[in-house]
């Protein structure tokens, strides 16, 4: 015999889970994840120049930039951005955004599937998904 | 005619002809349209038919495959004898680069020193390099160098379109992950200048310099600046 009063509470809280699985699903994957793997692989090509090698904004070319640029390994900001805002960003650039300029945009190098993957892969450095 | 110019240890110097489309084994006395096998051994020298993000990170040298287009044959032929460090963090800047406060830092002692060598093979080598050209990449006279506002034009490479986040325009001056451009009037011919700044990814689909959306005004104004810098003193 089916809980009909148990499933009301269970079916819900399963939908939840699964969506929050498929939102935050990155987080929840490993070093290992050939997403992960890939999207660090271009991070580290392209975008860890200026926000560095270990994705905390201190990239070498810092150096010669006005505006410093975004901590990715900062949880509480990054848990702040919208992941809309984030990839608009990267295709963009920072002034589609109200944001510097001096972050260009990289739809030129960057496919949007690379980019979608690219914020999963933020959402994952910044471990936004933990809490 | 034998060059001394080793790349790695026990290359040859096997030479590749690249006048002539018959390829003789035996070109004679044509040396100078030659460029020693060793050098392809670090740089392109024929445009990739598989271009990857990878083989940026394996490359150890810069394309050479528009050498023609891209450089001037004084700076060259002077270069080749005296080399010095263009990109300061080496061909792909990530391979040198360490975690640092208040930020990461480029390891300069690891880059690899490009050989040089005599005089008269320089000027062979910048002859025959001068012969390679990317076809239809750059347009020759694209660049008119006039009406030039060099304030703003500078304005430009910095805070306008940021070309100093990873440029030099000055010695340690400006951001490290590019190729230095302080003597860039010196080395680059002006229509290539342009012609990369308006579309890097035609010359290499993965390489981190973005495509900029950049007017034929700015673009005249960035070219005229870095056109201009190395040639003060002139």
């Amino acid at each position: 015999m089916v809980n009909v009063r148990a499933l009301r509470i269970l079916v819900p809280v399963a939908a939840l889970l699964s969506a929050s699985l498929i939102v935050h699903g990155p987080a929840a994957a490993g070093d290992d994840d050939p997403k992960i793997k890939a999207s660090a692989h271009l991070y580290d090509t392209y975008c860890a120049q200026c926000h560095g090698v270990q994705r905390n904004g201190k990239g070498v070319n810092t150096v010669g930039l006005s505006v410093q640029p975004r901590d990715h390994s900062d949880t509480a900001g990054m848990a702040s951005l919208p992941r809309e805002e984030m990839i608009r960003a990267i295709t963009d650039g920072g002034a589609a955004v109200n944001k510097s300029a001096l972050m260009p945009a990289w739809s030129s190098v960057l496919t949007e599937e690379q980019i979608e993957d690219m914020a999963d892969y933020l959402h994952f450095v910044c471990k936004c998904g933990s809490e | 005619m034998r060059i001394a110019f080793i790349v790695t240890a026990g290359a040859g110097v096997a030479a590749l002809a690249l006048a002539s489309s018959a390829a003789p084994t035996n070109a004679g006395p044509a040396a100078i349209t030659e460029i020693p096998a060793g050098c392809a051994s670090c740089h392109a020298l024929k445009r990739p038919e598989n271009p990857t993000v990878d083989r940026l990170w394996s490359r150890k040298g810069p394309d050479l495959w528009y050498a023609g287009d891209k450089f001037n044959r004084e700076w060259l032929i002077g270069w080749l004898q005296n080399p010095t460090t263009i990109r300061p963090g080496g061909v792909m800047w990530f391979q040198h680069a360490k975690p640092g406060d208040p930020r990461d830092t480029l390891d300069a002692s690891a880059i690899e020193k490009h050989p040089s060598v005599d005089a008269a093979t320089a000027a062979q080598l910048a002859d025959a390099l001068l012969q390679l050209k990317g076809d239809g990449l750059v347009t020759e006279g694209e660049y008119k160098a006039d009406g030039l506002n060099m304030t703003m034009a500078k304005m430009s490479f910095g805070k306008l379109r940021g070309c100093s986040s990873c440029h030099q325009d000055k010695p340690g001056e400006g951001g490290v992950s590019g190729p230095e451009l302080y003597d860039a009037g010196k080395r680059l011919r002006p229509d290539y200048v342009l012609a990369y700044t308006r579309d890097p990814q035609r010359f290499d689909r993965f390489v981190w310099m973005p495509r900029m959306s950049l007017s034929d005004a700015d673009l005249q104004r960035l070219t005229g600046y870095i056109a201009s810098l190395g040639k003060e003193e002139n």
